[in-house]
């Protein structure tokens, strides 16, 4: 059954709910911890392992592919940018680390300012390029489509 | 201020209710150790205990143990340290001692100052209601705005959860009426504060009497498992986590060239990513 959370070091934060890309990640009612609702769903992306902030959760391959004995864990520092893993083989004389960055500079501090770009010249909207590209890539109606030139509002409540 | 328990005498001798302290004591002892044995719990402690030591890098003997034993005491049980979250750290502290502090000075309060011809000092009347009204600022702005339920699961402060809120009503519940029970006491108003004193007597077995099915045991379990972890972390264990990898250390550069090659030789701090905000979106 692909992750599991070990109950004694999960505080239900909800970590690996938000992060859960199937939505299988879901926090029991009574105890207040995090469980797979789902296991057979499971693709194990590594993505709750990873975002868990007390590493409570791991991963039990499936016998065929990962028979028992070994053990992969993942630390994800986000602090210092780097992905550390944990390799032991089911031999029991492998024992291997591996540890590499997973960003060059702070959070955040990449996203490309759209707005200081120029917009697309007639040509370009005119291109063969977008040829296949639906009429609001196209531009065919003027300007770009966002909520407020169709008159709509986002509804209060819903969370982005 | 008074012991509200003195003038309760009168009707209750304070035999019964030191009997009745004892019996609280019990349950809480027996319901433990039922709920450990239904959780395995000792089981659990112990495989994982062996699995560390089978996995550890090195010996951790008893003193360094021992030294572990007090740092778990003075961090996660006196400060709550394990909280990241210091809206909850700061409600568990508060319900935490407001509980200590009630429980103890009811104690003392029955089995020293009531009854006999010694009257209670007023630190100790006044310690009691201290203690009642911590517990009760705790656990109201937990109940009302920090249940995880309430804070991210989009349910009321008025929707139960069954099981799950045993604990925190038995808590709440129990202080509440207490205090009530000692004002209306205090006030005169004899029958009313008799049944607010009924209602303080059936909410604190209602707390006690439930550890099997709530949240209780979570006291004994907690610095178990906080203790554990820690010596899985000095014996090299890890829970077969890997190190933490000093990033300006040279020998973590020769080891793994990617990171001076992209990061630099001392990377800074790279801030948050996906742990800047709390989790609410489910």
């Amino acid at each position: 059954m692909p992750t599991f959370v070990r109950m004694t070091r999960c505080d239900g934060c909800g970590h690996c709910v938000d992060i859960c890309p199937s939505d299988i990640m879901h926090i029991d009612t009574t105890t207040r911890r995090a469980y797979n609702i789902e296991p057979n769903m499971c693709w194990e992306c590594y993505s709750c392992v990873k975002a868990c902030p007390h590493n409570a959760i791991d991963v039990r391959g499936y016998a065929d592919f990962a028979p028992l004995g070994h053990s992969v864990r993942v630390k994800r520092d986000e602090e210092k940018g780097v992905i550390a893993w944990r390799i032991k083989f089911r031999n029991g004389e492998k024992d291997m680390d591996l540890l590499a960055p997973i960003t060059t500079k702070p959070w955040g501090s990449g996203t490309p300012k759209l707005k200081d770009e120029p917009a697309p010249t007639q040509d370009q909207r005119d291109s063969q390029l977008l040829y296949s590209e639906p009429k609001y890539i196209r531009f065919d109606e003027g300007d770009i489509h966002t909520l407020k030139s169709n008159g709509l509002r986002m509804k209060k409540g819903v969370e982005l | 201020m008074n012991n509200p328990f003195a003038e309760m005498s009168a009707y209750i001798s304070p035999g019964i209710m030191q009997a009745y302290v004892v019996l609280m004591i019990l349950l809480v002892v027996g319901g433990t150790v039922l709920d450990m044995m239904h959780k395995q719990s000792a089981k659990f402690f112990f495989e994982n205990s062996k699995q560390a030591k089978a996995g550890a890098k090195n010996k951790v003997g008893g003193g360094k143990k021992a030294g572990l034993a007090i740092k778990t005491v003075a961090n996660e049980v006196l400060t709550s340290s394990e909280f990241c979250n210091t809206r909850r750290r700061q409600s568990h502290l508060l319900t935490m001692y407001g509980f200590i502090i009630f429980v103890v000075t009811t104690a003392v309060l029955i089995f020293k100052y009531t009854g006999s011809d010694t009257a209670a000092p007023g630190l100790l009347g006044f310690l009691w209601h201290i203690g009642a009204l911590m517990l009760c600022a705790g656990g109201y702005w937990f109940w009302f705005s920090i249940r995880v339920d309430v804070a991210s699961e989009g349910v009321k402060w008025n929707q139960f959860n069954g099981r799950g809120d045993l604990f925190i009503l038995g808590l709440l519940s129990t202080a509440t009426f207490a205090l009530l029970w000692s004002v209306f006491q205090a006030m005169g108003t004899g029958a009313f504060a008799m049944l607010l004193f009924a209602l303080f007597i059936v909410s604190s077995t209602v707390l006690f009497g439930s550890v099997y099915w709530s949240k209780f045991a979570h006291m004994f379990f907690k610095p178990a498992a906080a203790f554990q972890k820690k010596v899985a972390m000095a014996d090299g264990s890890r829970e077969n986590l890997p190190e933490d990898f000093d990033l300006s250390d040279p020998e973590v550069h020769s080891r793994f060239p990617d990171v001076p090659e992209y990061m630099g030789k001392n990377p800074p701090n790279m801030g948050l990513g996906i742990k800047a905000e709390q989790p609410r979106h489910y």
